[in-house]
């Protein structure tokens, strides 16, 4: 018989050993797969690490495809934080990334300082209506945020591809469903150059600390911790849980709107509609690694990162299919999930009879 | 066209028909698991499981049958990964039920694209055809909507009746009843919640699956990516809907089924001068407003979302 005995508060080294002891166990399970495509475990890892660290164009592609990671992770983390469940964050990035185009591909005509905090705001904002909707459908009647936030990245995809084929598409684009392209003034500088590096990643890691201050530092931090461990008792304690929602909720989807400015302005130049390879759900593993932390988020948002574009470059040299980086990060979710149980219970093994668990909370 | 006579067409009823059955299983599935208490948000990943695996064991010469068979088994695979997650280990069913459609769907993919590493158009299977009862099918009206189905949408009416039969007319039913409402009522006769809890999510996943499977078996005759499209979340927004009922169950999925039918025949009139998106975003908005519709008087399992841990009150 299993038994959970609660444990102090964890130890830091504990936080930090639980989700890389879930990230190891999910690449070695993911020898199973690797194997039955026919290709040595080891040599495809080596592969994938040299893909993603192996020179200074894998080192920074990995960086790139990180800072909109970071961002849908931090969307997730705060929301799971007050246990608002925003699934969204993949429809609130493709609503950021259409903003960012219609902001910034000519309908204003400003310089750079103008036009870009302009596109960069536009892009949260518009990330942050999007979840406003859910967020008021629950605190207002009571809708469940997951199915109707998952059910608006449909939404919202088919709305881009609708704007894409018609008001907002290309003249000059041959007939491509894709948008025009970013004036220069609206698009985020590189950091490198002739690598594809971007400012989106500054604009990551300074949400990143900032969302850090506010759960640490600020009035509005305690409120979403204290709602999110019990919204009851907050609400006893007088606290404003409402009103906790709907900041959280815009705050969670201008995260999410941010990726996707930093895909347009930054990455691409225009926008399509295959934009994102799932970041938005991906995030919701990179916070679930971090522990929900902010500035774990950038740690694991590194680790999923440099799976994505490992797998990448290794499916290209092997028979092993990329959808390999998927699987592994869905492993690491779950793995995450029962290593957490070692963060919060002592686990004992006791002789039946004698089981009488204590309330595990 | 007119709107009169689209219902009046034994053609449409039998597209509402044909649409509605993966959410019926689908539905189906959701209300077993969320009647016992457990939130199954791996929905989604476990259709695309279905659909697979049902379809990949056809492709290599299982039947029929067999391929409902393996894509009822792979259903309830990933259904005792989630229930293992949430119930004796008691971890939140929200992210469990995220990751255990992330695994499903990922593996589902990884699987297919290892087994056909380079097909550019996927291989066909020979899908099953509807069933021809001689008299019945001749009927009108009634015969080429009912009869022009395949077997799967009679099992799935099936499946609704014994779902209905099982949880109101015996003491099993009883029991998951119970032990998604108050679970320490059904201990204290001695049953085991965790036993009950994990048998009905993988009951439940299993029809989840044959949904999928209908997908690739019966709707289509092959395994694309991305082509269970949302139908997962759909079902959990239509099992609030339904207020958890299996009759009420069917009836919110051929609703559903018919709204769908109606708009595809909709969209060949008005199509010219409204976008195709438009249309296929309906079944999403409908689902939100079906959402929207019950929010205040929705009666939600009351143990539903919370685990259970022997001896804590």
């Amino acid at each position: 018989m299993i038994r959970f005995e609660p444990r102090e508060p964890a130890s830091l080294q504990r936080l930090i050993l639980i989700p890389v002891a879930a990230a190891i166990v999910a690449l070695v399970l993911a020898a199973i797969p690797i194997t039955a495509a026919g290709v040595n475990t080891f040599t495809a890892y080596g592969l994938m690490a040299k893909g993603a660290f192996g020179s200074m164009f894998a080192f920074t592609e990995m960086l790139t495809r990180a800072a909109p990671l970071i961002l849908t992770g931090l969307a997730a983390a705060i929301a799971f934080r007050a246990k608002l469940w925003n699934i969204g964050a993949e429809g609130q990035l493709y609503a950021g990334a259409l903003a960012a185009v219609a902001v910034g591909t000519g309908w204003i005509d400003a310089p750079a300082v103008v036009l870009l905090p302009l596109v960069i705001l536009a892009g949260a904002a518009a990330g942050g209506l999007v979840m406003l909707g859910p967020t008021l459908l629950k605190t207002r009647l009571g809708v469940d945020e997951v199915v109707t936030t998952l059910l608006l990245n449909f939404v919202i995809l088919l709305f881009v591809q609708m704007m894409l084929e018609g008001p907002m598409q290309d003249p000059m684009g041959m007939g491509w469903p894709q948008s025009e392209p970013m004036l220069d003034a609206a698009t985020l500088p590189k950091l490198m150059s002739r690598m594809r590096i971007h400012g989106g990643l500054i604009i990551a890691f300074a949400a990143a600390i900032a969302i850090h201050i506010l759960l640490k530092r600020t009035v509005w931090g305690f409120e979403i911790r204290a709602v999110g461990e019990n919204a009851s008792a907050a609400a006893h304690a007088g606290l404003p849980v409402k009103a906790t929602f709907i900041r959280v909720g815009l705050l969670s989807g201008a995260m999410a709107g941010l990726a996707g400015v930093g895909e347009v302005a930054g990455l691409k130049g225009y926008l399509t509609a295959d934009l994102s390879p799932g970041f938005g759900y991906s995030g919701i593993v990179v916070a679930m690694l971090a522990g929900l932390s902010p500035l774990g988020v950038v740690i694991a948002a590194l680790f999923i990162a440099s799976i994505f574009v490992g797998a990448d470059s290794m499916s290209r040299a092997t028979s092993v299919s990329n959808y390999l980086a998927d699987l592994i990060v869905a492993m690491s979710l779950i793995c995450v999930l029962i290593s957490g149980l070692f963060l919060r219970f002592r686990i004992k093994f006791v002789k039946p009879r004698t089981n009488i668990s204590q309330e595990t909370q | 066209m007119d709107f009169l006579e689209i219902f009046l067409s034994a053609n449409f009823w039998a597209a509402a028909l044909r649409i509605a059955t993966p959410l019926v299983f689908g539905v189906i599935g959701a209300l077993i698991c969320e009647r016992a208490g457990v939130l199954n948000l791996g929905i989604e990943g476990i259709f695309t499981a279905g659909a697979m695996a049902g379809w990949m064991a056809v492709w290599l010469g299982a039947g029929l049958w067999g391929g409902v068979l393996v894509a009822a088994g792979a259903g309830a695979f990933f259904g005792l990964i989630h229930a293992i997650l949430t119930v004796p280990l008691g971890l939140s069913q929200h992210v469990s039920g995220i990751g255990v459609t992330l695994f499903a769907t990922s593996l589902s993919y990884f699987t297919y694209r290892t087994a056909l590493p380079d097909v550019s158009s996927p291989p066909r299977i020979e899908p099953f055809k509807p069933l021809d009862i001689p008299g019945l099918s001749d009927l009108p009206f009634i015969g080429p909507a009912l009869f022009q189905q395949t077997a799967l949408t009679f099992l799935a009416l099936f499946v609704v009746a014994a779902t209905a039969f099982v949880l109101y007319r015996t003491p099993l039913g009883l029991a998951i009843r119970a032990v998604g409402d108050n679970p320490s009522a059904v201990e204290s006769q001695g049953l085991s919640v965790y036993g009950l809890r994990i048998g009905a999510v993988v009951v439940g996943s299993a029809l989840m699956a044959l949904g999928g499977a209908f997908l690739t078996m019966s709707a289509f005759d092959a395994f694309f990516f991305g082509m269970v499209n949302g139908r997962g979340w759909i079902c959990i927004a239509l099992t609030v809907f339904a207020s958890w009922r299996p009759g009420k169950a069917l009836l919110g999925a051929l609703l559903f089924g018919a709204f769908d039918a109606f708009q595809v025949r909709l969209q060949t009139d008005v199509g010219s001068f409204i976008p195709g998106q438009v249309f296929l975003m309906m079944p999403y908005v409908l689902s939100i407003a079906a959402l929207i519709l019950v929010a205040r008087k929705a009666d939600y399992p009351r143990a539903l979302l919370t685990p259970y841990f022997r001896g804590q009150r």
